[in-house]
């Protein structure tokens, strides 16, 4: 690059930021939103969230199978305005949350349509449930004689066989708990997301018998036509040809126990509601 | 066939210095540091144009015309080496007469070549291949020309695409057509280009519609004597579609049929007030045609708002049609509508495949609603519609045999669970019809939808939904699969079952075998007459494809894109 291309371009630089500054009417650096608690707006916002956001966290916002429940608050990746408004527009990386203008449909929102879902999300947002439970106590059952620690990871601790459930209080409304620890096949887990896929793998329990007559009992990691790898009990990570298995069978059926209020009274569970939705704390 | 690249000597050197091949594209680059290289890419310019001269002579060489005419398209079936158009030939019905690969041998398939265009999103071509040269786009409307037998490029072209353009469902494209020494591409911004064939330079460029109102190209066109015919995309948008044809040689405009009816025009008074407006029924995928009856085929998209009727109630003519067109005017012939005032998004998109069969002049269609129709191709007349997927959006049938819907299938405010879903019980992936087991192979989508419906306003340039819809997770879980239809009586002789619903296309060919792709990344080859599995491959990316197969001396080779790559296999 030539200095005059070099000095062209700092000037642009300097106009663009100092352009910035003077006309950011709705945007981020203002990190409030403009329409709080109007009806109207969220209505619009409701339009804007059904074609954009809806395939994924369901209608009302209520969570779908890929999506976070979004009437949940405090929000996992940050509740402020300004940090739901970066969540939309920027995406959540690492996850299936893209940026915003980036599922390929469309042009994406413009600032005023992302304001304008955010106040539609506050307006079905519900009072963070106040949990009885004393989540002291919900972490003892958690690693201990609940032993949900055998199969499920929280901040780093515990099994692999189950999904990690870091987060899983505040990204899912307390029904959807309570129906997963009192009916874990109700709805499986969702599991690996492929780029290109539409599906996700979802928590199947996979019998599988080999040639030689070993028996693996386990959960699915993922699977297609011709292969399946899965994680045994003892957290052994296989992978079969179909086709080479003496026999083998998905089931819906999860390997999660049933806890009823016998194997977990109810204020246990509240107990383990507390430490799943406090973060662990 | 045989290829050497000569070493370049000084003297060819001096010869690349003179010949001015190449105006190299500066950029930011310092010129001090380019100047260095100006030799190298000369020389590479050179060494690559005269390459494409052996190339191009060499796999002629066999061939007295190099160029496709009108007539070598008429019978593109007679030269099963190349792949001279979308569908293979005219007849829509993706079959090839190469046998090499077949039952006894399908089994030794292993990959020849890769080519990766690097890009994301769904990679939807289907390639052509014309004497040795492979041309195929890719997404975010990249072309691009390879030789056919060790994927090597010879040109490559990406279209400098505006920041806002509206594609629906992904930057993708499906395909060029070719005539001449030109192919052909509709592109995102809504214009149809002619590049050379043999340099991937543009050699007209004509606007067909406003991109920044929701139109957009994503078919492969379709040459029919000297016109290039494309159908637009945009039915999210509450466009006002169309099909068009535009010459050749310049790129003029010859006719355009618009297929939602002006004030006036028949068919108009089936829309309410002034809905027709922003009435939808794109046409984006590539029709066939009948040279016998000199008709093309096309079919059409849902009608705008896509989810939604209230306010536009009547049949909403042209949406979910068939339409019989006149090449050389446009004029409509006749039409035949699969679903009256659609409200689930059932584009009726899907490549309308000739057949004759007892005598009789047929259309086919495994349409995106669920119901495989039969229709008479010579006057429009319904013979037989039979579902093939699950079906809950019709319960049934009027006087003429066509499934009607059932208000109890429509879309409320709080969502009601209908099938197939959004997505349908197959889309635009092409099906196949194979005429020596005689049946029709199409995959098809299991999975129901909860539709949900709400006000929206037009707004040019938004999406236009009026909806929203999710995969419903209460039900048994989703599938796809691989289905042959017996078209004599619309039943299912047998079904290959996907671990999830799949947008891969399939061929059919003489050896017996046909190919498909599907969700979880595997590319097969299956038993034409059973549905036995052969071979596969697991292509590392889902297929959101349709597979064609060509040949260069004898030996034959199947191609499928998936992922950034797309890929060849042969025998050994």
């Amino acid at each position: 690059m030539n200095v005059h291309a070099r000095r062209f371009l700092f000037a642009l630089f300097v106009g663009m930021t100092l352009m910035c500054l003077v006309s950011t009417p709705f945007c981020c650096a203002q990190g409030k939103n403009p329409y709080a608690g109007d009806a109207k707006v969220a209505k619009l916002g409701e339009s804007q969230f059904r074609a954009n956001c809806a395939f994924c966290h369901g209608l009302g916002a209520r969570g779908g199978g890929r999506g976070p429940d979004l009437t949940r608050t405090p929000k996992k990746h940050g509740d402020s305005d300004a940090e739901i408004f970066s969540t939309i527009n920027n995406g959540v990386p690492g996850t299936a949350m893209p940026p915003n203008g980036a599922t390929q449909q469309g042009v994406g929102m413009t600032d005023e349509e992302i304001w304008q879902v955010l106040t539609y999300i506050r307006s079905v947002e519900k009072k963070p449930s106040t949990l009885s439970g004393d989540a002291k106590h919900g972490r003892e059952l958690f690693y201990g004689s609940a032993s949900c620690a055998m199969c499920h990871m929280f901040n780093g601790k515990g099994g692999r066989l189950g999904p990690d459930l870091t987060g899983a209080g505040t990204a899912r409304s307390t029904e959807y708990l309570v129906e997963s620890v009192r009916n874990p096949s109700r709805r499986l887990a969702q599991g690996i997301s492929e780029a290109m896929k539409e599906f996700s793998a979802e928590y199947e329990t996979v019998d599988a018998e080999t040639a030689d007559g070993t028996k693996y009992k386990g959960t699915l990691l993922n699977e297609d036509s011709f292969t399946i790898q899965f994680i045994d009990m003892r957290e052994q990570v296989h992978s079969f040809d179909k086709a080479a298995l003496k026999s083998w069978k998905k089931s819906r059926e999860s390997l999660m126990p049933v806890y009823d209020e016998k194997m977990l009274p109810e204020k246990d569970l509240q107990d383990l509601l507390a430490f799943l939705v406090g973060g662990g704390k | 066939m045989k290829k050497q690249w000569r070493v370049v000597s000084g003297e060819w050197r001096a010869i690349a210095q003179e010949s001015q091949l190449v105006e190299p594209v500066v950029g930011h680059v310092d010129v001090e540091i380019l100047r260095t290289s100006f030799d190298v890419l000369r020389m590479t310019a050179l060494v690559l144009c005269c390459a494409v001269l052996v190339l191009i002579n060499g796999v002629t060489a066999g061939t007295a015309s190099a160029q496709v005419t009108p007539q070598r398209l008429l019978n593109a079936g007679q030269e099963p080496q190349n792949w001279l158009m979308y569908s293979g030939d005219y007849s829509g019905k993706r079959f090839s007469s190469l046998q090499e690969i077949k039952i006894g041998n399908a089994e030794k398939l292993v990959p020849k070549w890769a080519y990766q265009t690097m890009a994301g999103g769904k990679f939807e071509t289907t390639p052509l291949v014309v004497d040795g040269i492979l041309y195929a786009t890719g997404q975010d409307d990249r072309a691009f020309a390879l030789d056919a037998r060790t994927g090597r490029p010879i040109w490559q072209y990406q279209r400098a695409l505006p920041g806002d353009i509206r594609p629906c469902c992904g930057r993708v494209n499906r395909g060029l057509a070719i005539l001449g020494d030109k192919v052909f591409m509709g592109t995102l911004d809504s214009h149809v280009i002619a590049l050379d064939t043999k340099t991937g330079n543009v050699v007209w460029d004509v606007t067909a519609a406003d991109y920044t109102k929701g139109y957009s190209f994503t078919l492969a066109p379709l040459v029919i004597k000297n016109l290039v015919l494309v159908g637009i995309s945009g039915g999210e948008y509450g466009i006002r579609g169309f099909i068009d044809a535009y010459d050749v040689n310049t790129g003029e405009r010859k006719w355009r049929f618009n297929t939602v009816p002006g004030p006036g025009e028949p068919g108009n008074e089936t829309w309410e007030g002034e809905s027709w407006k922003v009435g939808g029924a794109p046409a984006w995928i590539t029709g066939t045609y009948d040279v016998e009856t000199h008709t093309t085929f096309w079919t059409t998209g849902n009608p705008s708002p896509s989810n939604r009727s209230v306010g536009r109630a009547g049949d909403n003519l042209y949406s979910d049609s068939l339409l019989a067109l006149d090449p050389d005017s446009g004029k409509l012939k006749w039409h035949f509508q699969f679903t009256t005032n659609d409200d689930h998004d059932y584009d009726a998109t899907q490549v309308p495949v000739m057949v004759d069969e007892a005598g009789k002049k047929l259309i086919l269609q495994a349409n995106r609603n669920g119901f495989f129709y039969v229709v008479d191709r010579t006057n429009g007349k319904l013979v037989r519609a039979e579902s093939y997927a699950k079906v809950s959006w019709s319960k049934e049938k009027d006087s003429n045999g066509r499934p009607v819907p059932a208000p109890e299938g429509k879309p409320t405010p709080d969502g009601n669970r209908v099938c197939p879903g959004a997505a349908g019980a197959t889309n635009w992936m092409s099906p196949t019809y194979d005429p020596q087991t005689k049946l029709f192979y199409v995959t098809a989508r299991e999975q129901c939808d909860v539709f949900s419906t709400a006000p929206q306003p037009y707004d040019a340039g938004h999406a236009y939904y009026g909806s929203a819809y999710f995969p419903n997770d209460d039900a048994a879980p989703f599938y796809g699969a691989l289905r042959a239809i017996d078209p004599a009586t619309g039943k299912i002789k047998w079904e290959w079952k996907h671990p999830s619903p799949t947008w891969s296309g399939v061929l059919s060919t003489a050896g017996g075998v046909v190919f498909t792709g599907d969700a979880e990344g595997n590319f097969m080859a299956l038993e034409a007459a059973s549905g036995k599995v052969l071979w596969h491959f697991q292509c590392g990316a889902s297929v959101y494809s349709s597979p064609m197969t060509y040949a260069i001396d004898g030996k034959q080779y199947v191609a499928v894109a998936a992922g950034s790559a797309l890929f060849t296999f042969g025998l050994p």
